[in-house]
């Protein structure tokens, strides 16, 4: 066993630190946050609990802010693939932030609020990545400067209730969430306070992200938490359970030289985006939308042995080395090992039988339909 | 039973040493879900990296606690890794090694010295 080296760097803290704490969490560095790793519950129970009831995340280490200016939907598209211009009110739209090769700077949410009465501000509102927030506002701000003001959020927590029973949780609790649906956005009174909430979530099932005024986060966590169904989530499970939802985590399967086609992003460039060639990289992203990138992410399955981790080099049949795991580890529910990799796009169809390596070991994996668990969000029906 | 800081325990018997991770160990790890054990046959100084414990997020080194050749591993852990978590210092043994020098098991921590060595930790 090896002990991991004490970080001496004082890390910043969420304002749910002190909860966590007396929950028994175990807290470790992300972002330069102190952060819950994972409560008594262990990632394991706690990524299952999220998968059968409702599991509660403190994300509060992202990046919240809202754009204004005098066209900011137009703006922005100065900057991500998608189509922001045609977003409606009280919907919100994942997007990636593009440098001028057409890399992925960070991955972000972008929604523009409405509120009970129907009114709503021109602005965006954007949740990006922990990590990335300084960098990634700081390019916005460079990019668009003079049409957009950011404000960021700074006074403010992000709760993530995700699970099959984080409906009921929540509307119970806020019953005007009731007739939300998959990606909408609010900006609504509930908990006793001013909440920013989308039915959204970054886990692959039903579930809600109520951005609340700082002080007010304890009061809406500890709310929760008296649901019987509820439990806290640490970022161990979160990244487990996105990886079985086949989605991408920033900076392990994404990074300034991947694409959102490479990634298996098209989704977020949109069709009139792809026929301006408006938006940073389109040169490149255009050509691979029409010709196929030079590598594509896949979702495997290890058949045998070991996990294959971050770094874990792909082989085909014959041994000769294709590409690379982005990011892999221990699926709870399939009780085996899953990865995203990035291969060449003849690797890529379902039922492909390629090797991962482990600590010098060929093991022997499957390429398989992404996502590895379904989705459960909630849409119109 | 003797310890090391690395939070391996080993037990001796005649020349034949069992080996595994402490309580302490498991309990750090969380479900384990991955033991790769040592092949028998396999020699190892004091200190190398001799088996590989997983948990969902993490894959973690165990080194040897002492010298010498596997002649035995738990094939229990291979259908079972959860039993490092249930039974960590006894159920949950890695591998058995037949040791070159016994004096290297009396120079590791008894369990007194490692409570002791874990209270500072």
């Amino acid at each position: 066993m090896s002990d991991t080296p004490l970080k001496v760097t004082p890390l910043k803290v969420t304002p749910l630190n002190a909860a966590h704490i007396a929950l028994g969490a175990r807290m470790v560095e992300f972002a330069g946050y102190s952060m819950p790793v994972q409560y008594p519950d262990g990632v394991m129970k706690e990524h299952l609990w999220t998968r059968e009831h409702c599991g509660i995340f403190d994300v509060s280490h992202m990046g919240q802010a809202r754009l204004r200016g005098v066209s900011p939907l137009s703006a922005f598209e100065d900057v991500v693939p998608g189509d922001f211009i045609g977003l409606k009110p009280g919907r919100q739209k994942y997007s990636v932030l593009l440098n001028k090769k057409g890399g992925i700077i960070d991955d972000l949410m972008a929604g523009r609020p409405i509120s009970p009465d129907g009114t709503h501000d021109d602005g965006l509102f954007v949740v990006v990545n922990g990590a990335c927030k300084d960098n990634d506002f700081k390019v916005i701000d460079d990019e668009l400067a003079g049409q957009v003001q950011i404000d960021r959020l700074e006074d403010r927590a992000l709760i993530a209730v995700q699970g099959p029973e984080a409906a009921a949780v929540v509307q119970g609790l806020v019953p005007a969430t009731a007739d939300m649906v998959f990606m909408d956005i609010r900006s609504m009174p509930g908990f006793g306070t001013d909440l920013i909430i989308s039915r959204s979530g970054y886990t692959g099932e039903d579930g809600y992200e109520i951005s609340v005024p700082a002080t007010k986060a304890v009061r809406v966590w500890n709310l929760l938490l008296t649901d019987e169904r509820v439990r806290p989530i640490g970022l161990g499970a979160r990244d487990s359970l996105r990886l079985e939802a086949g989605l991408p985590l920033y900076g392990h399967d994404l990074d300034t030289t991947v694409s959102p086609v490479e990634a298996g992003l098209t989704f977020a460039i949109n069709k009139n985006r792809r026929e301006q060639r408006d938006f940073p990289g389109a040169a490149r992203i255009v050509a691979e939308l029409a010709e196929g990138p030079a590598r594509v992410k896949v979702c495997l399955r290890v058949l045998e042995g070991a996990p294959a981790r971050e770094g874990a080099e792909v082989a085909d049949d014959t041994g000769v080395i294709i590409g690379i795991v982005t990011s892999g580890g221990y699926s709870p529910c399939l009780k085996a090992g899953i990865a995203l990799a990035f291969v060449p796009p003849a690797f890529k169809a379902p039922g492909t039988r390629l090797k991962v390596i482990v600590r010098g070991k060929p093991q022997a994996a499957e390429v398989v339909n992404s996502p590895f668990v379904p989705h459960r969000y909630v849409r119109k029906s | 039973m003797r310890f090391t800081k690395d939070h391996e325990w080993v037990t001796l018997e005649g020349d034949i040493a069992t080996i595994g991770i402490s309580a302490h160990a498991a309990e750090q790890l969380g479900d384990v879900v991955f033991v790769e054990t040592p092949e028998v046959g396999k020699s190892f100084k004091a200190g190398d990296s001799f088996a590989v414990v997983e948990s969902v997020k993490a894959a973690s080194d165990v080194y040897a606690p002492i010298s010498g050749e596997v002649v035995d591993a738990n094939t229990v852990l291979g259908d079972a890794p959860e039993t490092v978590n249930a039974d960590p210092e006894n159920g949950g043994w890695f591998a058995k090694v037949k040791v070159a020098d016994a004096g290297e098991y009396d120079a590791l921590m008894d369990r007194a010295a490692y409570e002791a060595f874990l209270a500072t930790q």
